[in-house]
């Protein structure tokens, strides 16, 4: 399996919603900490070391 | 005394005394306030159903200047069974190409590739003038064949009172005063309402600080039939975001979104609207086409509803009940769909085929639908404007990648085009009996597809129907008085299986007057559809 590069989340606008109400409140230090929390946890999910090496790639 | 409050596109329904205005007070079954689209649409509905239906204005034609420009398929699949959708697509403009910039770079274009086997385009744009007039083109022409629909010009409600079941109205003319009463009054009156001022009645939500300069041009030029929208644009002082697309008659809509402190007199100077019209033009053509300013403004926007759109015999329809930011086009489309869903509920209530209490259902389905659209135009506002740090830290990350990776673009959003809510679970639908395609769930509006010499929609546009798709024929089904026709499709095209079948051999839908799906089944069962039926009135099955 190689990474993802095409639309693969269901209503991406509900997600991204979602996501940004996840750091209401927290003060920009805050949220800097949480996006790093929430990378090593979904890292995690993904394991395979080749789809995370592409992916530190693609988001360069 | 009738206060000019704007200047008016096209003189459509001039001031007439009329004999109302000296003799007896007269009552109307139906008072709609308010002769923009969705009144004038209403008030077609009813009129070809038969029930009258009285529209008061206070000015005596379609009012001039920005107001909705983009009208999404299903006002026009609407306005193609009110008769008067034809006048609308001829005139307005079609286009599927977008561009998307961030700053300096083009990020990317897409081709919204319309769907076949539909009537009628994805959407166009169209100056709301227009769309007014074709209207009151259609109004005229039921009028000629019998519809009893009537529109006063320059007919200002000044005063009202409520009594338990119909309302009088104290009306002045360019004549002087005359009193009316209506059975049910329809506050069509748009975002300031008087009406609803008039009852006290709050409207709350939230206001967002922003402000935004819109300036229409005349361009002969030959430039792209394409929507191009920036985030961050490069060109100077233009602010959060720009928008360019077009218009019939040779005319772009352009937006700028200039921020919250800004000084509107000084922005509104044509000077500087030049400056930055030609920085956005010349930025991608190289040098600065012939254009003419056509019109100028600036507006700030909220997204808000009343708490319910229904206060006894006193209904709510489009803004007068909701508000939502432009993004989206959900203003008038939205409005459009209140007025259909109010339309044959009045008409079965006033003709004693269903009980008033059917017209409670004509506000939660609308309260749903307008929280959807506030929901969507709120999504649209905050990526286009992060309000924290963090947000915009992601909205640019997005932007960024979607420049290089496909899976960014589906959330970038400069507006999410309007369509109608599904009412899922609401209680005058079901049962869901076919294992079909979730796109014609009951609760949905009907999709569009080729039949025999046309399309589907062309023959469910009479009340009720059953659209009964194989070889099995389904019969006629009266229930309560309203009887369900069928519209019978032995040989589905391609289009109507995949939309209405899916893996099913064959179907049986019943389908509202306002084209949702009632509920489905695999096969015809007179009982269950009788049922159905009485339901979809609140009747109870």
């Amino acid at each position: 399996m190689s990474l993802i590069l095409e639309p693969n989340i269901p209503d991406p606008d509900g997600f991204y919603d979602e996501l940004l109400r996840a750091h209401e409140g927290l003060t920009d230090d805050e949220s800097e900490a949480f996006n790093a929390r929430l990378i090593l946890t979904l890292c995690n999910h993904i394991g395979d070391r080749e789809i995370l090496r592409a992916a530190l790639e693609a988001a360069k | 005394m009738v206060a000019v409050r704007y200047e008016t596109a096209f003189k459509l329904y001039p001031y007439e005394k009329v004999a109302a205005q000296t003799g007896a007070v007269q009552r109307h079954p139906v008072v709609i306030v308010g002769g923009g689209p969705v009144g004038l649409a209403l008030a077609l509905d009813l009129g070809k159903k038969g029930t009258p239906a009285l529209v008061l204005d206070d000015h005596d034609g379609a009012g001039l200047g920005s107001k909705a420009i983009c009208f999404a398929k299903r006002t026009l699949d609407i306005a193609s069974r009110l008769g008067a959708s034809a006048s609308m697509v001829d005139k307005g403009v079609v286009w599927n190409v977008g561009k998307v910039f961030h700053g300096d770079g083009n990020l990317f274009k897409f081709d919204l590739l319309p769907e076949s086997g539909h009537r009628n385009p994805a959407f166009i744009n169209l100056q709301q003038p227009y769309f007014e007039r074709f209207l009151v083109d259609e109004i005229r022409n039921a009028q000629n064949a019998g519809a009893p629909i009537e529109i006063r010009g320059r007919n200002s409600v000044s005063s009202m009172t409520q009594h338990s079941d119909y309302t009088s109205l104290d009306i002045e003319t360019p004549d002087g005063p005359y009193q009316l009463e209506a059975d049910y009054l329809i506050a069509c009156d748009g975002a300031r309402s008087s009406i609803r001022d008039m009852m006290g009645l709050s409207f709350d939500g939230r206001v967002f600080e922003d402000n935004f300069l819109i300036a229409d041009v005349e361009m002969k030029a030959d430039f792209p039939t394409e929507r191009w929208f920036w985030f961050e644009p490069p060109f100077k002082n233009s602010g959060q975001s720009a928008l360019l697309h077009k218009q019939p008659d040779d005319i772009w809509r352009i937006d700028f979104q200039l921020g919250w402190d800004i000084d509107r007199d000084k922005e509104l100077d044509p000077e500087r609207i030049r400056a930055r019209v030609d920085a956005m033009l010349s930025s991608q053509a190289g040098s600065v086409p012939e254009y003419e300013l056509h019109w100028t403004s600036i507006y700030t926007f909220q997204c808000r509803r009343m708490d319910t759109f229904r206060h006894g015999s006193v209904l709510f329809a489009g803004d007068s009940a909701h508000q939502v930011s432009p993004f989206g086009a959900r203003g008038a489309n939205s409005g459009v769909q209140d007025a259909e869903n109010l339309a044959w509920k009045l008409d079965l209530v006033l003709k004693g085929l269903a009980d008033d209490s059917l017209l409670d259902t004509y506000a939660t389905e609308r309260e749903f639908g307008a929280d959807e659209n506030i929901l969507n135009s709120s999504r649209a506002t905050d990526f286009m404007t992060p309000k924290s740090k963090v947000s915009k830290t992601f909205r640019n990350a997005v932007l960024d990648l979607a420049g290089r990776h496909a899976f960014a673009r589906p959330i970038v959003n400069s507006g999410r085009l309007s369509v109608p809510c599904t009412y899922d679970g609401f209680d005058l639908f079901g049962p869901d009996a076919l294992s079909g395609p979730k796109v014609t769930r009951p609760g949905a509006t009907c999709p569009d597809a080729p039949v025999k010499e046309g399309y589907l929609l062309d023959h469910l546009n009479s009340g009720f129907h059953i659209l009964s798709i194989g070889e099995d024929a389904s019969k006629p089904v009266t229930s309560n008085g309203i009887t369900a026709n069928v519209v019978q499709i032995c040989t589905p095209s391609e289009e109507l299986r995949t939309r209405y079948l899916g893996d099913e051999p064959q179907a049986v839908y019943l389908i509202r007057p306002d084209q949702h799906v009632v509920a489905r089944w695999p096969s015809f069962d007179e009982k269950a559809v009788a049922d159905a039926l009485s339901n979809s009135i609140g009747k109870g099955a």
